[in-house]
């Protein structure tokens, strides 16, 4: 065995030997290995009651009982409590970028997204999490962290029980929340805020 | 109560991988219309050919040509395909010993029904007409004498 870890091994150097037959062939470098997952999607009722409410164009969250914390999309539980969330609560379609990534380079199968493109962590008023999206309606430069959005919706008669009936969010042109107010630091301000109350 | 909502759902990742020296010998084989294992410092041969001595853990490097018809060691009956199987017909899969190698390698076999396949029978290869340099340019394997 060979003792030094960092001396590459051989069979990845290049020096194999090979049969004659292939000495003067373009040797294959590369390899193929698609792999494919088919899903039929049934949601439970608490992503239900959340996409059926997308075609009146109403976004609905959930509120842990335990302290009031609100989650969208909805998923029936308080993660951190393991509570059950059986109040739905009706939210805005606007908020602000919690936080923000530019792709550059295209996905394959997603032709419909041109490059480059933001996709973002959308924190509506009122929720304590934000979900994602995509920010479009500015330049790619110009997207940051607290800008205030709204969401830009398919016109009426073109909505379904989808998520995918906002199209993407836009700047509403208000001023920027502060950074350490926007996204997760929302919740660790408001954490603060009630520690320091209690 | 409302109805209830359904959607498919894919996931796909396109993924190409690199091959190193030799796996990418094997696969060039194959594009070729031949078939290589790899020797082990013993004399035994691996088919398919891996980079390191199972034993060992020493790099390997010696690819030789093994034939193209073997020994079926092993068969089971797939009926039906999947929908992503690389077969649309029934068949079977077998562990097959190509002469002049040690090991066995995965590969179809092609005949029309389970009597058709016997532990220790000679099977082997077809090939496709047109190959890329991937294991699926071995059609499958067929008794020896059928093509």
């Amino acid at each position: 065995m060979s003792a030094d870890p960092s001396i590459p091994p051989t069979a990845l150097s290049g020096e194999v030997s090979l049969p004659e037959k292939l000495a003067d062939v373009e040797p294959v470098r590369s390899v193929r290995t698609p792999i494919r997952l088919d899903y039929d999607f049934i949601p439970g009722s608490a992503s239900s009651g959340y996409l059926n409410a997308f075609a009146d164009r109403k976004i609905l969250g959930q509120r842990s009982p335990v302290d009031g914390a609100v989650f969208v999309p909805p998923r029936g539980v308080d993660p951190r409590h393991g509570a059950a969330t059986p109040d739905y609560v009706e939210l805005p379609d606007t908020g602000h970028v919690g936080g923000f990534c530019v792709t550059r380079l295209p996905i394959p199968g997603r032709d419909d997204l041109e490059i480059p493109y933001v996709s973002a962590w959308i924190h509506l008023d009122g929720a304590d999490i934000g979900f994602l999206g995509l920010v479009a309606g500015i330049d790619t430069s110009e997207v940051r962290m607290g800008m205030r959005v709204r969401a830009v919706w398919k016109p009426d008669d073109e909505l379904g029980r989808t998520a995918e009936n906002i199209l993407h969010w836009e700047p509403t042109g208000e001023p920027d929340i502060p950074v350490t107010a926007a996204g997760t630091n929302a919740w660790h301000a408001k954490q603060a805020a009630a520690g320091e109350q209690g | 109560m409302a109805e209830r909502l359904r959607a498919d759902l894919v996931l796909e990742y396109p993924f190409t991988r690199t091959t190193g020296p030799v796996i990418g010998a094997f696969l060039t084989g194959l594009r070729e219309g031949i078939i290589l294992g790899i020797r082990r410092p013993d004399g035994t041969v691996l088919c398919p050919p891996t980079e390191y001595d199972p034993e060992s853990s020493e790099p390997l490097t010696d690819l030789v040509e093994v034939g193209q018809s073997g020994e079926l060691m092993s068969w089971t009956w797939v009926d039906p395909p999947r929908s992503q199987s690389p077969w649309d017909q029934p068949h079977g899969l077998g562990l097959i010993r190509l002469d002049g190698a040690d090991t066995p390698m995965v590969h179809g076999l092609l005949v029309d029904g389970p009597e058709g396949l016997s532990v220790g029978m000679r099977v082997t290869a077809r090939w496709r007409p047109e190959r890329e340099g991937h294991i699926a340019d071995l059609e499958g394997f067929v008794p020896e004498g059928a093509d």
